[in-house]
C-alpha cells in the first residue's frame, strides 16, 4: 500500500491487517511510556485546509508514538492566504521530504490528487464530502472490540449523509466487512442513487430497533442557514437518538464533535451503549497501524501487501 | 439592415488540385472519388479521378485513400477575447478551428467585459479581421453584463454585426426577462439561443446528480435543471412565434420537450456536443478537471437518447462548446475547478471513432450534422458544388492518432479526450476559399 487515499482502495483483508496491527499498537497505549520506535527518523506533514482539532491531534499522537518526527502546516494564516495553490504548497513542503503527508481538505479527489504531485506517502484525512477513511478503519476497530466481530450485523447510519464523508467511507467499509448497511435521515439529506453503494435507504427510524449499531452523524448548523430542513427542533423529534429509541443491546456510534440535543440526546451521550470516547482513542491506534502500514520498510525491502503482517519493533 | 456576416484575417485564395479524393458531401449527394480543382478560392471542377491537369501556379495534392468533406461549421466556441487571452485569443482558436477541419466557427460573448454593446463588438470584429485565421462570428449577450436584468440594445447590436443573441454560461433564469428579449427578435431578427439552467436546482453542483455524484459527495446537478428550462422557453417561444435555438443539450428528457415543441411547430432548434455524445458520469468517477464542464456529463441513458436525437435530426447539429482554461485553472481540486472542455481539434476524430466506428451513426449524418450549425444563424451551409467558396477540409479516416499527441493549437490543454486512441486525422482544411490548415507531417506534391 502506497497511500490511503478512498476505503474504496482496501478490500477486506486489507482491512484486517491494519486493524490487526492497530490492536497490537493498543498495548503500547497502556503503556508508562506511550511511545516505540517504529517510525525513528521519519517526518509526517499534517497539512489541513480544514480547522479540524480532533482528527489533527489524534494524527500527531499517532506519529509521535511511532517516535516519527511531526510538522503541523494549517492553511489559515500560511502561505495559501496569500494566494498559493495547493499544488505549490505541496511542492513547497515536498522539499523538506515528508515521508506522510496526511492531508485534509474540504475538496473532494484533493488527496488522489496530490499524490500525483509528490513521493510522499498519502493519508487522506477527509476529502471534502467524499471520503475519511480513517475514521472507517476506526469505527471498524472500535465495533471489533466491542462486539467481536461485523459480519452479519445491521448498521444504521442516521441524520445528514448527503454532506458527510464518514457516512460514504462507513458505508463501504462496513459492508467490505461483512455487515447490511442503512442509510437514514431526512429526504433532502439523503443523496439520491446513493443505494449504488449498496445501502438501504430509509426516511424514517420506525424501524431501528431492527439496528444492531446505530451510527448517529453529526448534524451541522450550517445546514439550517442552508434550508435543508425546516428545523433543528423537528430534526431533533423526527431523527434524534435519545432513550426512546435507542435500545439496550444496540451500539452508539459518532463521529464526533457531537451536538447535544441535535443528533443525540443528553442521556443517549452517556449511555452505556455509546461507544463514542473509545472511538476517539481508537483514532490514535488505527492511525499508528496506518502510518505504520505505509511507512515501515518504505525505502527498504517490503512485505508483499497479502503477506504476513510485519510485528512492529517494540521498545 | 445589414446582413451579419462571418470575420476573418487576410487570405489569398487556394489555387489546388486535389487528386483521386474520395468526396463525401450528403448535401450534394456526393460520395466518389474525384479530382477536386479549387482555382481563386473556389471549388471550380469536380472531375472523375485521373482527369484533370494541374494547372500552372497551382499546388497538387495526392489525396488517394483520403476523404475530402465539407469543412465542419461549429456554432458555439469560447475564444476567450477579450480579457482573458491566457486561455484562448483569436488566432490561437482559429487555429484549433482550423486543425479541427471547421471552416467557420461562432463565438460567445461571456468574456471580460461581456460583449453587450455595439462599441466591443465592432471592436472585436475588428481584430477577427486581422487574427482569425477561420471566419468567425459574434453572438452578443442577451441581458447587459450577463446580468439577466437589462436586455442589451439588441437591435444596434444586430446593426454591429452580431449573429445572434446568448447569455450562455449562465441562463435567463426570469422567464419575464426571456419574453422581453423574444420580442425584441421581432424588430431586430437574429437567432435567441440558450444555455439551459435552473439555477435554484443546480446550485453548487459540479457534476450530474446519480450514482456517481452520491458515490464522491460531490454536489449534484439534476438533469431537470436543464430540461424543465428547455420546456418552459420553448413555450415562451411558442407564445411569442420567435426563434430560439437550445444550446449544448445534455440529457433524455431536454431533447424530448425539444421534439415535442418541434412536432408542435416551434421554431427551435438544438445542438449537442461531442463530450455529451461519448462520454457519462462514470468519467467523471476519478475527478479529472477536464471531465468538468456544464452542462455535465450525463447517464448513458441520456447519452444513448442524444446519440439517438442527433440521428434522427431532433438535435440539428454539433456543436463543441469549446472552453479552453489554462493550465493551472484546471489543475486544481475538482470542486475548485471551472468548467469547460476544449473540443475543436478532437471534435471529428472523437465522433468518428466513438459514433461512425461503432456503428451507432453513418458517416454522411455526422458530416451533415457537424456543418448544419451555420444555417441555424443563416449563413450558407459548406457544401462541395462547382462554384462555391472552398470550405474543405481533407481527412485520413484509416490514421490512427493519441489525441493531443503532438501537442494542440488552442493555447489550452484542457481537453476531455486527451490521451484517447481515435482514428481520422484531418489532414489540410480550407475555409473561404484559403489553406487554413496543413497537418505538419503532410507531404505536398509540389508543382
Amino acid at each position: 500500500m502506497n497511500h490511503l487515499l478512498s476505503v474504496e482502495d482496501l478490500d477486506r483483508q486489507a482491512i484486517e491487517r491494519i486493524v490487526a496491527q492497530a490492536a497490537r499498537f493498543a498495548e503500547v497505549s497502556d503503556r508508562e511510556i506511550k511511545k516505540v520506535p517504529a517510525l525513528r527518523g521519519r517526518m509526517v506533514l499534517n497539512l489541513f485546509y480544514e480547522a479540524s482539532t480532533r482528527t489533527r491531534s489524534s494524527f500527531e499522537l499517532a506519529a509521535k508514538r511511532l517516535s516519527a518526527d511531526v510538522v503541523n502546516f494549517a492553511a489559515s494564516g500560511s502561505s495559501v492566504e496569500k494566494g498559493e495553490s495547493l499544488k505549490d504548497t505541496v511542492l513547497t513542503l515536498s522539499a523538506h521530504k515528508p515521508d506522510a503527508i496526511v492531508l485534509r481538505t474540504p475538496w473532494a479527489g484533493a488527496a488522489e490528487l496530490v499524490s500525483r504531485w509528490c513521493s510522499a506517502a498519502i493519508v487522506n484525512a477527509g476529502d471534502g464530502k467524499h471520503e475519511h477513511p480513517t475514521q472507517a478503519l476506526l469505527d471498524v476497530y472500535t465495533l471489533r472490540r466491542r462486539l467481536g466481530g461485523i459480519d452479519g450485523l445491521s448498521i444504521w447510519i442516521v441524520g445528514d449523509v448527503a454532506h458527510s464523508r464518514v457516512a460514504r467511507s462507513n458505508i463501504i467499509a462496513f459492508q467490505r466487512m461483512g455487515a447490511k448497511v442503512t442509510v437514514a435521515g431526512p429526504p433532502t439529506l439523503i443523496p439520491r442513487e446513493i443505494e449504488a453503494l449498496g445501502c438501504e435507504v430509509r426516511y424514517t427510524l420506525d424501524d431501528l430497533a431492527s439496528a444492531d449499531v446505530v451510527y448517529a452523524l453529526r448534524m451541522q448548523r450550517e445546514r439550517m442557514s442552508e434550508k435543508w430542513v425546516p428545523s433543528l427542533r423537528e430534526y431533533a423529534a423526527w431523527y434524534q437518538i435519545n432513550g426512546r429509541r435507542l435500545g439496550p443491546r444496540q451500539v452508539l456510534m459518532h463521529p464526533g464533535p457531537v451536538n447535544r440535543g441535535v443528533e443525540l440526546s443528553g442521556e443517549a451521550v452517556d449511555s452505556p451503549q455509546a461507544v463514542i470516547a473509545a472511538q476517539v482513542e481508537a483514532g490514535v491506534v488505527v492511525r499508528m497501524a496506518v502510518l505504520y502500514e505505509l511507512l515501515a520498510g518504505r525505502h527498504a525491502a517490503r512485505a508483499p501487501l497479502d503477506g504476513p503482517v510485519p510485528e512492529p519493533q517494540l521498545a | 439592415m445589414p446582413a451579419a456576416a462571418l470575420v476573418h484575417g487576410p487570405y489569398s485564395p487556394a489555387e489546388l488540385l486535389l487528386r483521386d479524393v474520395h468526396v463525401r458531401d450528403p448535401r450534394a449527394e456526393l460520395d466518389a472519388r474525384r479530382d477536386v480543382l479549387v482555382r481563386g478560392g473556389e471549388i471550380a471542377e469536380l472531375a472523375e479521378p485521373g482527369t484533370l491537369a494541374q494547372p500552372e501556379g497551382a499546388e497538387a495534392i495526392e489525396g488517394e485513400g483520403k476523404h475530402l468533406l465539407p469543412a465542419f461549421f461549429d456554432p458555439h466556441v469560447h475564444l476567450r477575447t477579450p480579457g482573458q487571452e491566457h486561455k484562448e485569443d483569436l488566432h490561437s482558436g482559429t487555429r484549433a478551428a482550423a486543425a479541427g477541419g471547421f471552416g467557420g466557427v461562432v463565438a460567445m460573448p461571456n468574456t471580460d467585459p461581456v460583449i453587450d454593446s455595439p462599441a466591443l463588438l465592432g471592436s472585436l470584429r475588428d481584430v477577427a479581421s486581422r487574427e482569425a485565421v477561420v471566419p468567425v462570428g459574434f453572438l452578443a449577450a442577451i441581458t447587459r453584463g450577463l446580468g439577466g436584468e437589462e436586455l442589451t440594445e439588441m437591435a444596434q447590436l444586430r446593426d454591429a454585426g452580431a449573429l445572434g443573441f446568448t447569455d450562455d454560461g449562465l441562463p435567463v433564469a426570469s422567464a419575464g426577462m426571456l419574453r422581453k428579449a423574444l420580442q425584441y427578435q421581432r424588430l431586430c431578427g437574429g437567432v435567441i439561443s440558450l444555455h439551459e439552467e435552473d439555477p435554484t436546482l443546480s446550485g453548487a453542483g459540479c457534476m450530474r446528480e446519480g450514482p456517481v455524484s452520491a458515490a464522491l459527495g460531490v454536489a449534484g446537478i439534476p438533469s431537470v435543471s436543464e430540461s424543465t428550462m428547455v420546456a418552459r422557453d420553448a413555450e415562451l417561444a411558442a407564445y411569442e412565434n420567435a426563434r430560439v435555438h437550445f444550446q449544448h443539450l445534455s440529457c433524455a428528457a431536454s431533447v424530448e420537450a425539444l421534439a415535442h415543441a418541434k412536432e408542435r411547430g416551434v421554431k427551435v432548434s438544438g445542438e449537442v456536443t461531442p463530450h455529451h455524445l461519448l462520454l457519462t458520469d462514470e468519467h467523471v468517477r476519478d475527478l479529472d478537471t477536464r471531465m468538468k464542464m456544464n452542462p455535465p456529463l450525463g447517464s448513458e441513458e441520456d447519452r444513448r437518447a442524444l446519440i439517438e436525437a442527433l440521428r434522427a435530426g431532433v438535435v440539428d447539429c454539433v456543436a463543441t462548446d469549446h472552453a479552453p482554461h489554462a493550465r493551472e485553472e484546471k489543475e486544481v481540486p475538482f470542486e475548485q475547478a471551472p468548467m469547460g472542455t476544449t473540443g475543436l481539434e478532437t471534435a471529428f476524430p472523437a465522433l468518428y471513432t466513438g459514433l461512425v466506428l461503432t456503428g451507432a451513426l453513418d458517416l454522411g449524418t455526422l458530416v451533415a450534422r457537424m456543418t448544419a450549425g451555420a444555417a441555424l444563424y443563416g449563413l450558407p451551409t459548406p457544401t462541395i458544388a462547382l462554384g462555391r467558396p472552398a470550405n474543405l477540409t481533407l481527412i485520413d479516416l484509416d490514421a490512427e492518432l493519441i489525441a493531443g499527441e503532438r501537442g494542440w493549437e488552442s493555447r489550452s490543454e484542457n481537453c476531455c479526450f486527451a490521451g484517447r486512441p481515435l482514428r481520422g486525422r484531418v489532414l489540410l482544411t480550407l475555409a473561404a476559399g484559403a489553406i487554413v490548415y496543413r497537418e505538419r507531417v503532410f507531404s505536398v506534391v509540389a508543382a
